[in-house]
């Protein structure tokens, strides 16, 4: 297996006097892993844990500096849209930059500002071009870049013509999609997404993973929990099947769902466990 | 019933007469009370927008407090600032007292904590909705602070709103730390207690019912812009 780019060393937490995640213990090294688990078993737990929104009660999560140790590809970061003018300063001591993670809720958060003010916000926040250019004149020009990133960004999730729409006033599948560009457009390294396609409808869901998809061919490393068991079968590398907050297996994605190796998890592919 | 009636119609032949006394007494009320509640509304919003917001010690006790003084007797606001601006008071140097501006610091002393209670509760459920979609974007607090100012602002506008209302209607305290007095610090609160005490009911009446249509107004307003808001931006 190639080295893990995220460690998980016994994490555990404990929300509402209840044990969410016990002892788990994870190296991600794959392109896309779906963490997949009957209700309650502590998927959305464990992307908060990992992305920092959620403090573990015990144990360590650990995202190695971006260097070979990421999938091929990655590191590199390919980039979205023109201009490639931010140059983040999160330097780690050996020099090698912190992977930027970005996350996407089950329910979108949408600022109440325009579709395009939306993805500009989480840009702007980052801390990119308007913030970095250390010269004052350079800044008209580094606000349009940013304008037009975003502006290309939108097309390619499909919403150039939504730009100036109040962002939410949108559909659910459309709120979606303005997410995923705004998450998309910060070109993080890993995209954690939390049950992103649920309560949205099949055409609104197809429409999520054809964005999902391409932005893990555009080099960013998925970590996704869903009920969709078709969406996991065409997008997933890898799949971490969660039991009661423990890692019940992690197996390669086609061996998972022909062959599993846990009997929580052969009762969940049967349908035992919702 | 007889009177009630032609107190009625003295009241509306007043108020068509563009009567100077009258009009003074109302541009002096529109003046004091939008300064204090422009005030109230920034002071308001900002503490609101702190609280809901930060977490610091006593965050809890500092909520209560708001909400209790949202109940402040308006009368024990006027004392209290009757007492700083007094001659012998800490601020009686400035010679504030019987003038407008003792009258909006007194409102201020009201308004604020209304607007600030209730600014809070809106700032924080919005913050409640984009918490997790903050932190995750790595915004600062305070910059958190001023996208939830900005996000909320209608609803804060109508906020602001109601303080207005409350200034305008207010009498108690402008009493005191005004003085009625007439030409200088004589809102139309202040004169129709005076004026229905002396028993000028038509004039009483006549301001009762601009200032009643006011204050309609001004709901009306707040009413408009939320409908509007929420079309616009959801």
């Amino acid at each position: 297996m190639a080295a893990p780019f995220v460690t998980l060393d016994q994490v555990s937490f404990d929300g509402r006097g209840h044990r969410a995640l016990d002892q788990v213990s994870l190296r991600l090294s794959a392109r896309s892993t779906f963490i997949l688990g009957p209700n309650g078993a502590g998927k959305s737990v464990l992307l908060r844990v990992m992305h920092g929104l959620l403090q573990p009660s015990a144990g360590e999560v650990r995202w190695e500096p971006m260097s070979a140790a990421w999938p091929s590809g990655l590191a590199a970061g390919t980039p979205v849209g023109v201009g490639d003018t931010e140059k983040i300063a999160t330097k780690t001591l050996s020099g090698a930059r912190k992977p930027r993670l970005a996350m996407v809720f089950q329910r979108p958060v949408m600022l109440r500002r325009s579709v395009l003010d939306n993805v500009m916000y989480g840009m702007a926040a980052q801390g990119a071009a308007v913030g970095m250019a250390a010269d004052i004149a350079q800044r008209a020009p580094a606000a349009a870049n940013i304008a037009q990133r975003a502006q290309d960004v939108l097309a390619r999730v499909g919403l150039a013509h939504l730009a100036q729409r109040p962002a939410r006033v949108l559909s659910g599948g459309e709120q979606q999609r303005v997410a995923l560009a705004r998450a998309w457009a910060l070109k993080p390294d890993v995209l954690l997404l939390d049950e992103p396609t649920a309560s949205l409808d099949p055409h609104a869901v197809r429409a999520v993973e054809a964005i999902i998809r391409e932005i893990a061919a555009a080099g960013t490393a998925i970590i996704m929990t869903t009920h969709h068991r078709g969406v996991a079968k065409r997008l997933a590398d890898d799949i971490v099947f969660l039991h009661h907050g423990r890692v019940a297996e992690h197996t390669a994605a086609r061996q998972f769902f022909d062959e599993p190796v846990s009997q929580s998890g052969r009762d969940y592919l049967k349908g035992d466990l919702e | 019933m007889t009177s009630i009636a032609a107190s009625f119609a003295d009241a509306f032949a007043l108020t068509l007469s563009l009567d100077a006394q009258l009009y003074a007494i109302i541009a002096l009320t529109l003046k004091v009370g939008i300064t204090s509640a422009v005030i109230s509304a920034v002071l308001g919003a900002a503490l609101g927008a702190g609280v809901a917001a930060g977490k610091f010690p006593g965050r809890s006790m500092l909520i209560v407090l708001f909400n209790a003084a949202m109940g402040l007797p308006p009368v024990v606001a006027g004392l209290l600032v009757y007492l700083l601006l007094s001659r012998a008071g800490p601020l009686g140097a400035f010679g504030l007292l019987f003038t407008p501006s003792a009258m909006v610091i007194a409102q201020v002393l009201l308004i604020t904590p209304v607007v600030a209670a209730l600014s809070r509760q809106i700032i924080e459920d919005a913050w409640r909705e984009y918490e997790e979609q903050l932190t995750s974007l790595g915004v600062s607090r305070a910059r958190a602070a001023l996208t939830l100012l900005w996000d909320t602002r209608f609803s804060l506008a109508t906020v602001g709103l109601a303080g207005l209302g409350r200034a305008l209607a207010e009498v108690g305290a402008v009493m005191i730390v005004g003085g009625n007095i007439d030409g200088v610090t004589r809102v139309m609160t202040t004169a129709i207690a005076l004026e229905t005490s002396k028993g000028d009911l038509p004039l009483a009446l006549a301001l009762g019912v601009i200032l009643l249509g006011i204050v309609l107004l001004l709901n009306l307003a707040a009413y408009l812009l939320r409908e509007w808001s929420v079309r616009r931006y959801g």
